[in-house]
């Protein structure tokens, strides 16, 4: 067996802790190997042992142990990765959405045996309708990218039943996130792209230019991923619907708006949500997830299903038999339920006024931090717009005069105990900074988060070698992103 | 200061274009663009004998901050292409305007390139883009 040499503070991989006379008899399952494989074909037993880490019961422990405590999480960290939304979720909403009465549902069981659980998610559709101003909302996403391809999905859908097939084509910005091309692209459109001027808006004279009835439709985000609101949305919501074509929101930036105005005001015919962002469950590891969908009444009759439907004394799920022209299930059952009862208790914990809090305190954070980052000479993307939940500094000064560049800004901060803001994203923008301080921060912490800034500023002119081979405090140091993308190799091969 | 050779043309999205001897043309990014996109990982270039329009996207090339298309700066025939790439994209980073050419096209019509930069325009659109 032969051991990578690591840096200090770094973990093994639980492969190389293994040893042939270690074993942890309390894991080992309690049946007779033998008699469950008896009557096994031949072909499906194994030839050769199976080679699983050997080691002992006190080893895993410290060894997961030392895992977890290398988390670099909103529990133990200020987390300001915009367009992320990384922000604390409450406690009670776990709990309360693990409560027996829910978690012991099973999915299978006829309507009459889950009437509690359904009346939660009835009023979640509709708390959910309201905040966003659509007409109905289906909840079965289980992620937001999934939501984003029923969302376009359901577009196709509609046109196809007007027989208006010639429309091939999707409109995004250039500022979207990936996942927005990536979703038209999907559902068999073509993407064409649209600048965004100087003040963060969408380039009305390009968008007016490619308009025509090949458009299907455009897919926004509001405020945009520049931090800034869009704020000729009605001429283009007007533009678009005049040329036949439907608006696509995507919830990613939620947060900034929520209970303040609404996506269906604007003019969206459909959204998706993040519940697992905007709606208390923490995200970022990969799911699960839950991406409802909102609409407005041209594409009702295309919603996924299953929904909750309430006649004033049942309530019943709403299928194909009911919603004939729907797109159809995107999964199983009701997407992920857990995510979606967490947000329901989150709503409820809210209400109507305090989930305008969330959106007045998360452009307050974004502005204050905005304010005290400019004070203190760092140079703002879009200087004449206000901030929305989130805005960009330009790092392209301290790029070109002192030789450390937005990376290594975000690679010294991890040292100061801050998780780096999102770099280089969006593309258009030079060493850029995205940051997004959320609702959930106090005014002490985000102070602290600009005396570190400015602290990492003097060290990139008195020392700007420091900042170039940062982070120097965690257990691996500046890692090699070109090696790490070409050569992808996450298996483990035991070496005799 | 970032490098842009007289002798090529250039379009807006980074692109440089050679005419070469037999009128055909090579096509790479430009200086400025593989410095915006940091280290090259993947690059992902047309077939042989594939036909684009002019604007159309007909490659990709990943670095380590982004994937960015790559857009054929005239109607066009593929005819050769940078198959070095494959394993050194890296080449791009070293020297974009040689080794790190992408491909070379064919045009289908006759064409007085007018609707490509020249170095001076294109030297002013970075300036502008950096401000």
């Amino acid at each position: 067996m032969s051991k990578r040499i690591i840096e200090q503070n770094a973990e093994h991989l639980i492969f190389e802790l293994s040893d042939k006379n270690r074993r942890s008899s309390s894991l080992a399952p309690d049946v007779d190997i033998s008699a469950v494989c008896e009557n096994l074909p031949e072909f499906a037993l194994r030839k050769d042992n199976l080679e699983l880490p050997q080691v002992a019961e006190l080893q895993v422990v410290r060894h997961y142990t030392r895992l977890s405590q290398k988390n670099f999480s909103i529990d133990t960290h200020f987390y300001p990765l915009g367009s992320c939304t990384m922000k604390y979720n409450p406690r009670a909403c776990n709990t309360l959405a693990q409560l027996p009465g829910l978690s012991g549902r099973h999915p299978m069981a006829h309507a009459s045996m889950s009437q509690g659980v359904m009346a939660c998610l009835f009023d979640l559709q509709n708390m959910l309708m309201e905040a966003t101003g659509m007409k109905q909302v289906s909840l079965t996403p289980m992620a937001g990218a999934q939501g984003e391809f029923a969302g376009v999905a359901m577009i196709r859908a509609y046109h196809e039943h007007n027989n208006d097939t010639q429309r091939s084509e999707i409109i995004v910005p250039d500022a979207a996130h990936g996942t927005n091309p990536a979703t038209a692209v999907m559902c068999g459109y073509k993407v064409k792209e649209i600048p965004t001027n100087e003040q963060g808006d969408i380039d009305i004279e390009a968008l007016e230019k490619i308009i025509g009835p090949q458009t299907a439709g455009i897919m926004l985000t509001n405020p945009s991923t520049l931090g800034v609101f869009e704020r000729k949305i009605k001429l283009i919501a007007d533009m678009i619907h005049k040329a036949g074509g439907l608006l696509y929101y995507d919830g990613a930036n939620l947060n900034a708006i929520l209970g303040k105005v609404k996506p269906g005001d604007m003019g969206f015919d459909v959204i998706h949500m993040n519940l697992h962002k905007t709606f208390s469950t923490p995200h970022g590891g990969g799911g699960p997830g839950a991406g409802p969908l909102g609409v407005s009444e041209r594409l009702q009759p295309f919603l996924p299903v299953p929904m909750v439907a309430y006649d004033g004394q049942t309530y019943r799920w709403v299928t194909e038999k009911e919603q004939p022209l729907s797109i159809g299930h995107l999964s199983a059952w009701m997407g992920n339920i857990s995510i979606l009862l967490r947000a329901y208790i989150y709503a409820l914990l809210l209400g109507r006024e305090g989930m305008e809090r969330v959106a007045d305190y998360a452009t307050l954070n974004a502005n204050y931090l905005l304010k005290r980052l400019a004070d203190a000479g760092f140079e703002i993307a879009f200087p004449e717009r206000r901030a929305s939940h989130e805005f960009i500094l330009t790092l392209r000064k301290e790029a070109k005069q002192l030789g450390t560049n937005a990376m290594d800004f975000a690679k010294r901060l991890l040292d100061y105990g801050y998780h780096a803001p999102t770099t280089y994203f969006p593309l258009l923008v030079p060493e850029c900074f995205l940051i997004e301080p959320t609702e959930t921060e106090s005014r002490d912490d985000l102070d602290a988060f600009v005396e570190a800034m400015i602290k990492i500023r003097d060290e990139a002119e008195q020392l700007p070698d420091l900042l170039k081979n940062a982070p120097f405090e965690l257990p691996v140091k500046r890692l090699d992103d070109v090696k790490a993308a070409r050569e992808l190799d996450l298996n483990y091969y035991y070496q005799d | 200061m970032t490098d842009i050779p007289q002798e090529l043309k250039y379009t807006k999205s980074h692109e440089w274009v050679r005419v070469e001897d037999d009128g055909s043309l090579t096509i790479g990014i430009t200086d400025h663009a593989q410095g915006l996109l940091g280290d090259m990982v993947f690059v992902e270039l047309p077939d042989l004998g594939d036909e684009f329009e002019a604007e159309q996207d007909c490659a990709v090339v990943e670095s380590v901050k982004a994937a960015s298309d790559i857009y054929c700066p005239i109607e066009g025939e593929v005819i050769a292409i940078n198959e070095e790439l494959e394993e050194a994209p890296e080449q791009i980073n070293v020297n974009a305007y040689h080794e790190g050419w992408l491909f070379r096209i064919q045009p289908l019509k006759e064409n007085n390139f007018d609707d490509l930069m020249s170095p001076e325009d294109y030297a002013e659109l970075v300036e502008s883009e950096s401000h």
